[in-house]
């Protein structure tokens, strides 16, 4: 049992991560009905700013660990949050009115344009955080023994969601997101400034994108240029998992991830944890072939 | 003259669909646009709105050019469209669609008061509330389009086919309320099949014929005219 809820509660770190990646899939395809292929590599690049803020300005040694993490959180979500507003302006406004595989093209082309230059500035071999950011401690939970940073990104994770849920949700600018991924030209002709919402789609996925990558390196402590490959790949799962376009979804997914992989990784084999993830995919979109939350009710003409 | 065309002329592509067409429409008139398939209803109040950008011609809202301005900018001056087909956001509430209605409008005691006159305009709405609107029926959704588009306390509507798809009766009761939000002081231009009821409720006429403006005159007139009871009130 207590083995199970360390699986459990493992997955769910990792789910956490996955989920806020895969909230900037989900809601980029929501209003553009694009894969933002480049979104895995804005994951990348918040992990490595966050190295550099850590090593360079030697930011834990100057105002202590707590403070350090949360003017991480900040910086490398309001860096990351720039660039992607900056790849949407470049990359796809000017292909909005043009054939859909030219955006597709665009957004594999900023994919490797971002992976290598992230490769350029560090290097191509793993970086490593720095392993005293955060005391090594670990906390008995229901019998269970969880380090700190290990709770610290769950809690991350659940604020984020929770967060976002309500802004989506609640607000009447959310609403407006939501409306503007349903018609296009019926937010417009209500007088929902729907390049405004495309922007705003494009600072909060890349800003919790890059916070999921910033996340990675304190949790794991290495990290590498192509990191943002598979995490993108297992991210955009979740968010198919979830029902594409659906923002709850992309979290329901991410979280059902990470827990299957974690589990699965413990009683199958480590080796399988990939095929694993493929394997949950395929057999809910077999069942469910709009996801778990996609697509709820169907318009009446 | 609260809105007024002149020349317009609109393409898809290389293709003109609008070859200069010239609209003016009073503060208070009900004024309808008849025309068969594809005549460029639809594309005419799309261009007013902001949706299309004209080619040539502009568009004067009291004065203010519109012809490029963007859409949501439109809105905010007070042009408010229903557009072909509804439109109506179906996976949001009833009072999400509603409040979107209103997205340009932050003064709230308007809002509030907007939103008493709209339920009791349209009370089944009031009763749906919190129900998805793609889960309404097709007279209901109509109700919401209209509904929401008042919302932004406009003062000019422009409507296309509203009556599409609806039983006779239903389309009575959307006509009639029409009539009491013009009444209520909003301005209407009207895009219909239904040439009949239109006539019967608007004060001014066209006739729109593959573009252009073929005919212009009251109401009473060309529920007079031979040519248009020939070809659009059956004969
Ligand atoms: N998106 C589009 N792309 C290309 N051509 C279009 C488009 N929309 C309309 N057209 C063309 O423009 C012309 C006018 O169309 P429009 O929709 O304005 O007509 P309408 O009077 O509203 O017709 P209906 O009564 O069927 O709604 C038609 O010839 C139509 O084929
Ligand atoms: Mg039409």
């Amino acid at each position: 049992m207590a083995e199970f809820l360390q699986q459990f509660v493992n997955g769910l770190a990792v789910g956490g991560i996955y989920a806020l990646i895969a909230l900037g899939y989900t809601m980029v395809y929501g209003v553009l009905k694009l894969i933002n292929f480049a979104h895995g590599d804005l994951f990348t690049i918040g992990a490595y700013l966050g190295l550099t803020l850590l090593t360079s300005f030697g930011l834990a040694d100057r105002v202590g660990p707590g403070v350090a993490v949360l003017l991480l959180v900040v910086m490398v979500m309001g860096f990351v949050a720039v660039i992607g507003i900056i790849l949407e302006r470049v990359a796809y406004r000017p292909l909005r009115n043009s054939p859909r595989l030219s955006a597709v093209v665009s957004a594999l082309g900023a994919s490797i344009f971002f992976q290598n230059a992230v490769m350029l500035i560090y290097g191509a071999r793993f970086r490593v955080y720095p392993q005293n950011l955060l005391p090594k401690i670990s906390l008995n939970l229901l019998g269970i023994y969880i380090p700190l940073v290990k709770i610290l990104v769950l809690v991350v994770c659940v604020i984020m969601m929770v967060g976002l849920y309500l802004f989506i949700q609640r607000t009447t600018i959310g609403t407006a997101i939501r409306a503007a991924a349903i018609d296009q030209e019926a937010a417009r002709l209500v007088g929902i400034n729907v390049d405004g919402v495309i922007t705003l789609v494009f600072i909060i996925g890349p800003a919790l994108g890059g916070l999921a990558g910033l996340m990675v390196g304190i949790l794991y402590g290495q990290i590498k240029f192509t990191m943002g490959w598979i995490y993108g790949l297992k991210a955009f799962t979740a968010a198919i998992l979830g029902g594409i376009g659906n923002i709850p979804g992309a979290m329901l997914g991410g979280l059902i991830l990470g827990v299957v992989e974690a589990l699965g990784s413990a009683y199958i084999s480590i080796a399988w944890k990939d095929a694993i993830a493929f394997c949950v995919l395929i057999l809910i979109l077999v069942v469910k072939p709009t996801g778990l939350l996609g697509e709820r009710v169907a318009e009446k003409v | 003259m609260l809105l007024q065309v002149v020349d317009l002329k609109v393409s898809y592509g290389n293709i003109e669909a609008l070859h200069g067409i010239n609209l003016e429409i009073k503060k208070g008139e009900i004024v309808t646009i008849l025309g068969a398939n594809g005549a460029g209803k639809s594309t005419t109040l799309m261009t007013i709105s902001g949706l299309l950008k004209p080619t040539h011609g502009a568009i004067y809202f009291d004065k203010i050019p519109l012809h490029k301005m963007p859409a949501h900018e439109i809105v905010k001056l007070g042009i408010s469209q229903v557009p072909e087909g509804r439109r109506i956001f179906g996976t949001l509430t009833v009072k999400e669609n509603l409040t979107l209605g209103a997205f340009t409008c932050k003064d709230r005691t308007k809002l509030r008061k907007n939103e008493e006159w709209i339920y009791e305009l349209f009370p089944i709405l009031a009763e749906r509330r919190d129900q998805l609107a793609g889960t309404l029926s097709g007279g209901e959704q109509q109700m919401l389009a209209i509904a929401r588009s008042l919302m932004s306390d406009p003062s000019i509507l422009l409507l296309d086919e509203p009556s599409l798809g609806l039983a006779p009766l239903l389309v009575k009761s959307i006509f009639q309320a029409l009539k009491e939000i013009n009444r209520q002081g909003v301005t209407i231009l009207l895009v219909e099949q239904n040439a009949r009821a239109a006539l019967r409720l608007a004060h001014r006429g066209y006739v729109m014929e593959l573009g252009r403006i073929v005919i212009a005159d009251t109401a009473e007139n060309l529920l007079a005219n031979p040519e248009v009871r020939q070809a659009y009130l059956g004969g």
